[in-house]
């Protein structure tokens, strides 16, 4: 019965298709938590006091030059609670938000209409580069003279800081996008605007990402240098300030508490905001997340 | 299987006009200083409902080819009318990483402009249609090879063409994966009005699957000969008269070939 046995075969190829599939399960195992990656930087971060402790310890240097670990601990202990350092860090981080934020708006539109438009490109990219590479406190004075000692100072060296790294990361994203992905996303239907939603911006999302962590390590940078640079009563006491009139008063617990608070504000952003945000991303295209 | 009658269009009328007309087409690149002529004088029809597979050397222009039927490049010269937008599948799968099987389907029906209210009956109806029903969550990365092209496939029907190109799209996978791909391939193309252009360079997946296989030449890519394949559809690369046939196009691909060797 030739019917039967085209049946047959339908069937022996539906087992041997299953069995394929049973046997080719890509899936990755779930991913578990590594203690020691936990573990190791804390361990890091005691030993690098210990060294400190024995050093001061040794007396090589003064007392006001290099503190104990316990003087910095007490002052910072001090800062926290007569709420200098909650008005200092906060004064700083909304600054810097705000800075970044409107640097994330005005990078990502830049770096769309520079990857697009073939004469902004040529014009754009190498200053672009250019302008990454130039360090923002070098903006501070002309920043200072353009608008006066005012927030708009401020904000004028991060966006210089951010913008460009907004832009490139955004424009080296769109560029990297597999030509194999635009074509797929043409033959699908996709065109201009459309192609540009559904595939170009989340094919270079990654590398997005990437230029908008680089932004917002410029964005504190800069913000904390302009606030060293910069002092005047209208500006408000963020942690620049702070640091700046412990420099002042030759009060080296103060610099190091306040350098303390400037490094955790950094590593709170980084594993609170950007590491889950990078982690997502990157594990649903299938690639190791790198750093933490 | 009734899910894949839904394939056909039953509002649109059947014409009995060719879904791929090709006349005189010219294709030529630009290399530094110098023209290539990848096409020249080519000619060739697809019917309604027709499976046709094209063979060839490397740089005989098969590829270049698929391109201009899908509208994603312009002949030089000649005119390539095809009956609405083709859909393409490539040796990659070319799916979109960071969407899940179904959501790179859904994109397509999206795209294709299907409304939204039917797109998940019909992406599940396609999920099922080419075996992967209840992996329509993974994301690409964790699919095998032979299921990537499964979903390349289903995300190409979802396009609603009645025109499938297909450009070497088993050529990475092993050979019992294979197979069974051109056994679904074949069922598929039987319970639809579906018409393909199957681009290879083997011979034998040509003869397997195609109804006609056409064989072009190298620089510039003409259509030196076409062979009608009357072989019972359920055919496997091992059949007598399969390797037979191939045997014949491979001698007549192996002449050309050496065509170019006193150049």
């Amino acid at each position: 019965m030739p019917v039967r046995e085209d049946d047959r075969a339908k069937e022996d190829f539906a087992r041997i298709s299953d069995g394929l599939d049973a046997l080719e399960d890509n899936r990755p195992p779930r991913r578990r938590i590594d203690p020691v990656a936990i573990v190791a930087p804390l361990v890091v971060v005691a030993a690098f006091i210990g060294i400190w402790q024995a050093v001061w310890a040794l007396a090589i240097k003064p007392e006001y030059v290099i503190p104990s670990p316990s003087t910095v601990w007490h002052q910072l202990w001090q800062m926290v609670t007569d709420g200098t350092a909650w008005d200092a860090t906060w004064t700083s981080l909304r600054r810097g938000v705000v800075g970044f934020l409107l640097a994330l708006v005005i990078g990502t539109a830049l770096g769309l209409l520079v990857s697009q438009i073939a004469f902004l490109r040529k014009g754009f990219r190498p200053i672009l580069s250019a302008l990454q590479s130039m360090p923002s406190v070098a903006w501070v004075p002309f920043a200072v003279l353009l608008v006066g000692l005012s927030p708009s100072a401020m904000y004028f060296v991060i966006l210089l800081g951010a913008v460009p790294s907004i832009a490139n990361g955004l424009i080296g994203g769109l560029d990297q996008t597999p030509p194999i992905l635009r074509r797929a996303g043409t033959v699908l239907g996709a065109r201009g605007l459309s192609l540009v939603r559904h595939v170009l911006v989340p094919a270079a999302l990654p590398t997005y990402l990437t230029g908008l962590k680089q932004g917002w390590a410029f964005s504190w940078r800069s913000l904390m240098a302009a606030e060293l640079i910069v002092n005047s009563p209208e500006l408000g006491v963020g942690l620049g300030q702070v640091m700046q009139n412990g420099r002042n008063l030759s009060d080296m617990p103060t610099v190091i508490a306040v350098m303390v608070l400037i490094l955790l504000v950094g590593v709170v952003v980084e594993l609170g905001v950007f590491a889950p945000i990078e982690r997502k991303i990157l594990r649903d295209r299938g690639l190791a997340p790198t750093g933490v | 299987m009734t899910s894949i009658l839904t394939l056909e269009r039953p509002e649109r009328q059947e014409s009995s006009r060719a879904r791929v007309e090709i006349r005189g087409v010219r294709k030529e690149f630009r290399q530094r200083d110098q023209v290539v002529t990848a096409l020249d004088g080519v000619d060739l029809d697809v019917a309604p409902g027709e499976f046709v597979t094209v063979v060839g050397a490397s740089g005989c222009g098969k590829s270049t080819l698929l391109q201009l039927i899908a509208g994603l490049d312009e002949p030089t010269s000649g005119t390539v009318r095809a009956v609405e937008r083709p859909a393409l599948m490539f040796q990659e799968s070319a799916l979109f990483p960071w969407l899940t099987a179904r959501g790179n389907i859904e994109l397509a029906l999206k795209l294709g402009r299907t409304p939204a209210a039917e797109r998940a009956d019909r992406c599940q109806e396609l999920l099922d249609l080419v075996r992967l029903g209840s992996a329509g969550e993974r994301r690409v990365h964790e699919l095998s090879g032979g299921q990537r092209q499964r979903i390349a496939l289903a995300r190409s029907l979802a396009q609603g063409s009645r025109l499938l190109l297909m450009d070497e799209p088993f050529a990475a996978l092993d050979a019992i994966t294979r197979d069974v791909l051109h056994e679904e391939l074949m069922q598929l193309w039987q319970d639809t009005d579906l018409s393909v252009v199957f681009v290879t360079h083997n011979v034998r997946e040509a003869v397997r699957l195609g109804q006609r296989v056409v064989l072009l030449s190298s620089r510039p890519g003409r259509v030196l000969r076409t062979w009608n394949v009357d072989l019972p559809s359920s055919r496997s690369l091992e059949d007598v008269s399969v390797m037979e046939l191939a045997a014949d196009i491979t001698s007549s691909l192996r002449t050309e070939i050496s065509r170019h060797a006193g150049a």
